[in-house]
């Protein structure tokens, strides 16, 4: 933990890469006789400390694969991961855990777990492992307020002692942000993370975001389906088709309806949000279709 | 009106559950105690201790009762007696005593190992399969270490193999196969549907059991019937030099499992999401595979094929305790061994003279809960 938080400093103070993604190519099985293609083919870029990257691209474009190479899920078929200076190749998981999380699509729970029990779970990796660590309250006093302030964040306080099995989509993908944010991560990984939520929740799930990376220089990776998320809330946005970066900028360079017909291949409207200035996307309704 | 006295105020907790919004704003208030249910250690111990008390009072009791009941006044006369005289020899025993030392202790120490052994083993696997109806004998793990043990039998391995005894051996290897099977199986989908995970264990079973059968139809006739007798699942009372063997066993087991407590807990997650909280997961499951199938190794060379308590027991201790596996592994073993000495002590006495396999008792108790299961909560499987 502590040669964590000075690696983090000393990366911080150069300004250096959070994230390098280097000639990243991965596949499933390489067996695989009909679908032998790459879901990511010589992927590179890189990620500063405390930005927030948009992941956009249709289905099946590998942005749920890259994210799970990027949490260390999945080990790279070619091409290397540095986490700061570090090659994730030659991190455990519980380095690993210790700089990211994942807060993934949907989460399955068939057993009774509280809310604050999966929270805590976030400690995990923080937590040394011990010869005799067999009973019960292992937690810390750190890990305990790590998981209410978590807990507190993201609005599911109130929720603690219910089971996570008995919650709403929505609640329950804050229930996973909690978890994701007690790991006390640098880099937080999102996998769709407004897909459940209402209006209030896709907003203050968004703000907290932000508020985090201004706070903490929070590194951030969003996978979404809606490009006015990335477009409004991300400093750059990669565009991925087929496994391939089209393109990588920020929303004005990439929000683009050349391009997203390129990628997605239909027609779409892109505008000036009237707050922000950034560009916002509207499907065209009659005349244009 | 006087106010209430000082002292009073530090019996009363604030508020076990503060009121939320305030609890959301301010978000730090940790002075106070953590005003969630979570596992605390006061928890664990209590929890703990009330068990083992009970495990005590039910072994206890069972020890009474039998083909020939046995008052406790005599049991404690004539232990006190040769304790005396510090004579254990079967030879000087009076008859009572000598049934308790050398039939109903063994059997009980026996049955309560098999039965904490099989639910911890069941929680093991109910975590790593994500299935709370996983259990060593429905997947098909009994008959693979039943099968590994009929082998070294058919083979004539005597009772050790340079210096190792061979029916544990045969049975960890053949149960390690099964878990190997059923785990590709259900790994090849993010996660195996309850029904197809069922219909691989009764397959890989029915497999199984042929082999089995095969093996007992060309032994000769005397010995295939023995054969028989232990498949069916019965506790017989083992000699002292075989039960601490087991005991070790167990001990060993149980110890590494509840050491990986905390990695079963976040395995119920999805091996995805475990490895992303930074759990060695391939390590963890390594260890998990092995663990289950010495443990089951162990139970099936003593006790043959019982069913339903790795399933019956970890559902019903996750019901009254909750899920953590740091609770849930030794809560579910001791229940697991109270369930098995209970189910033995019917089993021994129902019919006495004539004893039941327990094995029949256990399925016939357990089995019509595997179906209740399977009918009322399929929403949550």
């Amino acid at each position: 933990m502590k040669n964590e938080t000075i690696e983090d400093a000393r990366t911080r103070s150069r300004g250096a890469a959070a994230l390098t993604v280097d000639a990243l190519a991965f596949r499933y099985r390489a067996a695989d006789q009909k679908g032998n293609t790459w879901s990511l083919d010589n992927l590179s870029f890189r990620l500063e400390t405390g930005e927030i990257l948009g992941v956009v691209g249709p289905n099946g474009s590998g942005k749920t694969s890259l994210l799970k190479l990027l949490a260390g899920i999945m080990a790279p078929s070619k091409g290397e991961i540095l986490l700061g200076s570090r090659p994730m190749a030659q991190l455990g998981q519980r380095d690993i855990a210790r700089v990211v999380a994942m807060v993934p699509q949907d989460h399955v729970q068939v057993f009774p777990f509280t809310v604050a029990d999966t929270v805590l779970m976030g400690r995990y990796p923080h937590r040394p492992s011990r010869l005799w660590s067999l009973g019960g309250g292992g937690e810390t006093e750190k890990d305990l307020s790590c998981a209410q302030q978590a807990m507190s964040d993201t609005d599911v306080w109130s929720l603690a002692d219910r089971l996570v099995s008995e919650l709403s989509g929505g609640e329950r993908q804050r229930v996973m942000v909690a978890r994701a944010l007690a790991q006390e991560p640098a880099i937080l990984l999102l996998d769709e993370p407004t897909a459940f939520l209402d209006l209030n929740h896709q907003i203050e799930i968004c703000r907290l975001i932000s508020r985090l990376r201004s706070e903490r220089q929070l590194t951030v990776v969003l996978v979404s389906h809606d490009l006015n998320v990335a477009s409004q809330y991300c400093d750059r946005v990669l565009v991925l088709k087929e496994g391939r970066l089209i393109r990588m900028g920020s929303p004005e360079e990439t929000i683009q309806p050349d391009l997203l017909r390129m990628v997605y291949g239909c027609e779409v409207v892109v505008d000036a949000h009237p707050h922000t200035g950034r560009p916002r996307v509207t499907i065209p309704m009659g005349s244009a279709v | 009106m006087a106010p209430p006295p000082r002292h009073f105020a530090p019996f009363h907790p604030v508020s076990l559950a503060p009121s939320v919004g305030e609890a959301s704003r301010t978000g730090q208030d940790t002075a106070r105690p953590y005003p969630c249910r979570i596992l605390t250690l006061q928890r664990w111990l209590a929890i703990i201790a009330g068990l083992v008390a009970a495990s005590l009072a039910v072994c206890a009791l069972s020890l009474l009762f039998g083909a020939t009941r046995i008052e406790m006044s005599a049991v404690v006369e004539t232990l006190r007696h040769s304790m005396s005289a510090g004579e254990f020899d079967a030879a000087t025993m009076s008859s009572p005593a000598l049934i308790m030392v050398h039939i109903r202790l063994p059997r009980v120490l026996a049955g309560f190992l098999v039965g904490g052994c099989l639910a911890a083993v069941g929680v093991a696997l109910q975590a790593l399969l994500r299935n709370a109806l996983a259990d060593p004998y429905v997947l098909g793990v009994s008959s693979g270490a039943a099968l590994g043990a009929a082998l070294a039998m058919m083979f004539g391995i005597g009772t050790t193999l340079a210096l190792v005894p061979a029916l544990p051996l045969f049975g960890f290897l053949g149960g390690l196969l099964s878990l190997v099977v059923i785990y590709r199986l259900a790994q090849s989908q993010e996660r195996l549907p309850v029904q197809s995970l069922l219909l691989a264990g009764v397959i890989l079973n029915a497999i199984l059991t042929a082999a089995i059968m095969f093996i007992t139809s060309i032994m000769e006739p005397n010995r295939s019937a023995g054969l028989m007798a232990w498949l069916m699942g019965s506790l017989t009372a083992p000699d002292y030099t075989v039960l601490t063997l087991f005991a070790c066993y167990a001990a060993v087991g149980m110890t590494i499992l509840m050491r990986l407590a905390p990695e079963l807990n976040l395995l119920t997650l999805g091996e995805g999401a475990a490895r992303s909280l930074g759990v060695e997961t391939e390590r963890v499951k390594k260890q998990l595979f092995t663990v289950s199938a010495l443990l089951t190794g162990a139970v099936v060379s003593i006790s043959g094929m019982i069913g339903f308590v790795g399933m019956v027991v970890p559902h019903a201790v996750r019901m009254m305790v909750g899920s953590d596996h740091r609770l849930l592994v030794p809560a579910s073993a001791l229940v697991g061994g109270m369930f098995l000495v209970l189910s033995d002590t019917v089993a021994r006495t129902l019919l006495a003279p004539t004893e039941i396999p327990v094995g029949i008792v256990t399925a016939i108790a357990g089995g019509p809960f595997f179906l209740y299961l399977l009918l009322c909560r399929k929403d949550r499987m």
